[in-house]
């Protein structure tokens, strides 16, 4: 293996671990999440990009990484991701979380993982198809919020900061 | 607010706060390592296991198609991280003697009972949805909804919404008891 790969796995491993320490794995999660019954997923999530948010700008702004947007191509995030929420909510898996899944016992993950690899598939033969459709439709690029809202990310980190936190605090009273 | 929930994992905000913290530090070790910013993804990982699948009975085919040539069939840092997930979700779960046999989750269980062959059809299928939808969109939410919150991009805050969207409105229509 290659250093490349050596630390992918290595990074893996620690990301597969928290995963499956902040109980986001399962199936009851995610469904739970979206059913608005169980937040674990939220609380997860937001608390990684709050925390990830600020190294990563602050790393970008110093020049030692580059950002990497993805593009902002109106037709297929839109479509893409109605199909994603669609899949998402049957197979109550996304594609991390169900390997993840099967590495803590959930082994019926391997029919997700299994349908998720034949979709692949099937979009490697109709990418042609998209591209001069839905791709082709309206592409804004690799767009940034603060570059669209033409205010410095440095006052939108905070305002989300607290956004979060607060909904956090919902949350808890909640007790979602 | 406790560190520990009754089941012996990790309060959800910890475990996410570090998440975060091992985001900053995989995009300075591939940086500094692979010479270009990779940040945590996983969907790509997907596209890939097809096309090394698919090149054991057609060859030809994968190296003329247009997206497996785009996205490089290979075995590369990503792909070592899905399979690391699997790893790390093992220990963990043996840690904390949290590992379990599940055929069927409960919520499913409750909805459609406990026939595997069913859970199975609907994993598949939602599968082959969740997928092709992941690559138009250009992301799952690992790749959306972790990397590219992190970054603040435009394209990861509407995919975002339009995974826990429709994701909530086709659960409430497939779980919930209420139909919309």
């Amino acid at each position: 293996m290659n250093t490349g790969q050596w630390l992918g796995l290595f990074t893996g491993v620690l990301f597969g671990f928290l995963l499956q320490k902040g109980r986001v794995l399962r199936f009851d999660k995610q469904i739970g999440a979206m059913l608005m019954k169980d937040m674990t997923i939220f609380k997860f999530m937001l608390s990684a990009i709050l925390v990830g948010m600020v190294g990563i700008l602050l790393l970008s702004d110093l020049e030692i990484i580059t950002l990497s947007h993805k593009p902002m191509n109106v037709g297929a995030v839109l479509l893409g991701g109605g199909l994603f929420g669609t899949g998402w909510a049957i197979m109550g898996f996304c594609p991390g979380t169900s390997i993840g899944a099967l590495g803590e016992g959930r082994w019926h993950a391997v029919f997700a993982i299994i349908g998720m690899v034949v979709g692949a598939a099937f979009y490697a033969e109709l990418y042609p198809l998209f591209k001069s459709t839905i791709i082709a439709w309206k592409d804004f690029g690799k767009l940034g919020l603060p570059e669209a809202l033409g205010i410095s990310q440095w006052v939108i980190v905070p305002i989300f900061w607290v956004g979060v936190i607060t909904l956090f605090f919902w949350f808890e009273k909640k007790k979602l | 607010m406790k560190w520990k929930t009754n089941d012996g994992g990790w309060s959800p905000y910890l475990a996410g706060a570090l998440l975060g913290l091992l985001a900053i530090a995989s995009v300075l070790a591939t940086t500094q390592f692979l010479g270009k910013t990779s940040y945590l993804g996983a969907s790509t990982t997907f596209v890939r296991a097809a096309g090394l699948l698919e090149q054991t009975i057609a060859g030809d085919h994968v190296v003329s198609n247009e997206y497996y040539t785009k996205t490089k069939v290979r075995v590369d840092w990503q792909f070592m991280l899905v399979v690391g997930i699997i790893i790390g979700a093992f220990i963990s779960s043996i840690m904390d003697n949290s590992f379990r046999m599940e055929a069927v989750p409960p919520t499913w269980e409750e909805r459609f009972g406990s026939s595997i062959g069913k859970r199975a059809a609907g994993a598949f299928l939602g599968g082959i949805m969740a997928m092709i939808g992941a690559r138009l969109a250009d992301g799952c939410p690992s790749g959306h909804g972790l990397s590219g919150m992190m970054q603040l991009s435009v394209s990861s805050f509407v995919a975002l919404v339009m995974f826990f969207g429709v994701g909530a409105l086709v659960s409430h229509i497939v779980y919930g008891r209420r139909t919309l």
